[in-house]
């Protein structure tokens, strides 16, 4: 079983220290509040951030994240490297994440599965692929490409997604488990993102939890979303990231951690973001249920053993 | 990498021409779950682009947004990204043709200035960003023996721009990021603009005669007598003991060196 740490040359005599992510609540860092999280009388157990918003050279945003990665563990989650895309990976953009991992040194590297650039640009979302054999050997190849530069696995995501494919031919948890079988890739539970999906394409969120591959996940995801309707007139749910956790993915988390044993979860709050107290006390509602369902449980004990 | 198919190929292709363009129809093969039409669903992905391209780029040019209202701006915005959608995932280097688009925007024709303002709201994000180094100190150019100061040549700090306007682009541009109001500003006095990140914290001025011509020319790699001439030729009140307190107090240079020596500031 592969572990989390750094595997790069330099990790022995790395400038950062060197833990994994600790199955803690984490939060998603942003500027505002960095100052704040430092001088934090509760410690945070870990800090993520989207690569592409430390993709220039330097200024007081390296500045900052450098500081919080000398004192925290950190996450580096991508949201532009388009796994889905059927233009391929961008070499120039898989540098940029390279250069990125190899500054901070992250305990985990994310991505998702989805894709946003074309030819003719980068659309800013996470657009979805069909469930074929066709995009199933597309994303492998993809991701292999991924883990052979960064020198590392990474986790995948699941998606949330709004609408379906005629051609799809399985299942999303049977296209994540393949996926991970066959590119060695760990996954991302985003639990949030289970609830959105399952509102809107009509299943129950606990069959998709059975059918999923919890064995090989690393990392749990929590965030709020938005509530429209769809053309009939039936709840159409957002993955908006701009409120807090609904109580029915709280429920849904429970359920997960109380099968998998305490996992890093991170708390994503992008849009609206509120002052820092209150993405605190999200990070430490999630602390709670950790701690309530124990560190003794099986999958927790495999994480402990290695 | 898998075979390429261009049927796949053409489906990507489909589904990015529909959420660019809300007159398509939903692309094909797309469709909501059992039955279910998929039209106010496609929306969500066309609403989270637009929604998220035209927030970047309010965040990116504020004093633009201001200006023109937020209503304005944002319908300019929408046809501006569907024009010229970001190049690459990294947002913060989205907008190099913002500026162009405003200058051949017709209903902003009157406002002339506002292309100037977007310039330098892009160079400011690019300072933001832009490489650390320490500004080239007092020190390092006093070391310089005075026969051979003629001959110093300097490396530009990497957040540093330089605009030389036909409008009064800074000032519209400082008070457009306070919140204050345009009163007492001639939009047609022209300015030189002079952008730099001696630190941390971008700074932004407007330069007096010839200092914009003298620090380009030094940051084209001409030496400190070449670029004083040529800035003194252009104009003949151009004072060359202020620019270069200006250019020591700005941070426009990160090093310089003579034929004979080199030094450097080191962080």
């Amino acid at each position: 079983m592969t572990q989390s740490a750094p595997k790069s040359p330099a990790a022995d005599n790395s400038r950062f220290p060197n833990a994994p992510l600790p199955p803690r609540a984490g939060a998603g860092l942003k500027l505002a509040h960095v100052d704040q999280i430092l001088s934090d009388a509760h410690r945070i157990g870990f800090l993520e951030v989207h690569a592409e918003n430390f993709m220039g050279a330097g200024g007081p945003a390296h500045r900052a994240l450098a500081a919080i990665r000398a004192r925290f563990p950190v996450s580096i989650h991508g949201v532009g490297l388009s796994i889905g895309s059927e233009s391929g990976i961008d070499p120039a953009h898989l540098e940029r994440l390279a250069g990125v991992v190899e500054r901070y040194e992250p305990a985990m590297v994310s991505e998702h599965l989805a894709w946003s650039s074309h030819d003719a640009g980068y659309f800013n979302d996470l657009l979805p692929v069909p469930y074929t054999t066709q995009t199933l050997e597309r994303v492998v190849s993809h991701i292999d490409r991924v883990q052979s530069r960064l020198k590392r696995p990474i986790l995948l995501e699941n998606p949330s997604t709004y609408v379906a494919f005629e051609q799809t031919m399985m299942s999303e948890t049977d296209f994540i488990r393949e996926i991970a079988l066959k590119s060695g890739c760990g996954l991302l539970l985003d639990v949030n993102n289970v609830f959105v999906s399952a509102v809107n394409h009509g299943f129950k969120p606990l069959q998709y939890l059975r059918e999923f591959p919890l064995e090989l996940v690393e990392e749990i995801h929590l965030a709020g979303h938005a509530e429209d309707l769809d053309d009939e007139g039936d709840a159409l749910l957002i993955d908006a990231h701009d409120r807090p956790v609904a109580d029915a993915v709280w429920k849904l988390y429970e359920i997960v951690i109380s099968q998998t044993g305490p996992l890093p979860t991170l708390i994503e709050w992008d849009n609206d973001v509120p002052d820092w107290p209150v993405l605190r006390r999200e990070a430490q509602l999630a602390d709670a249920i950790l701690d309530r369902l124990g560190p003794a449980s099986l999958l927790g004990s495999r994480h402990a053993a290695e | 990498m898998p075979p390429s198919d261009p049927a796949r190929g053409a489906r990507q292709a489909d589904f990015v021409a529909a959420l660019l363009d809300p007159d398509l129809p939903v692309p094909e093969g797309v469709v909501g779950p059992g039955g279910k039409l998929a039209l106010k669903r496609f929306a969500v992905y066309r609403n989270n682009v637009t929604i998220g391209l035209v927030d970047a780029l309010a965040d990116i040019f504020p004093a633009v947004q201001r200006l023109v209202g937020k209503d304005f701006f944002r319908t300019m915005a929408r046809l501006y990204l569907a024009q010229e959608p970001p190049a690459s995932p990294v947002l913060s280097e989205y907008g190099g043709g913002f500026a162009g688009f405003l200058d051949s925007f017709e209903p902003l024709a009157r406002f002339p200035y506002l292309s100037d303002v977007a310039r330098l709201e892009r160079a400011w994000l690019d300072a933001f960003h832009a490489a650390d180094a320490g500004p080239l100190s007092p020190e390092a150019l006093g070391a310089i023996p005075p026969e051979h100061l003629g001959d110093v040549t300097f490396i530009v700090h990497p957040a540093t721009y330089v605009l030389k306007s036909r409008f009064a682009a800074v000032s519209i541009f400082s008070a457009s990021r306070q919140d204050q109001p345009l009163d007492g500003i001639r939009p047609l006095d022209a300015e030189d603009a002079l952008i730099t990140r001696p630190d941390f914290e971008v700074q932004i001025r407007s330069l007096p005669p010839g200092a914009a011509d003298f620090f380009q020319a030094l940051m084209d790699g001409d030496t400190l007598a070449g670029a004083a001439s040529l800035a003194l030729e252009h104009h003949p009140g151009f004072d060359l003991p202020s620019a270069i307190s200006a250019l020591l107090e700005s941070g426009v240079f990160s090093a310089c060196s003579s034929s004979q020596t080199m030094t450097e500031h080191l962080p």
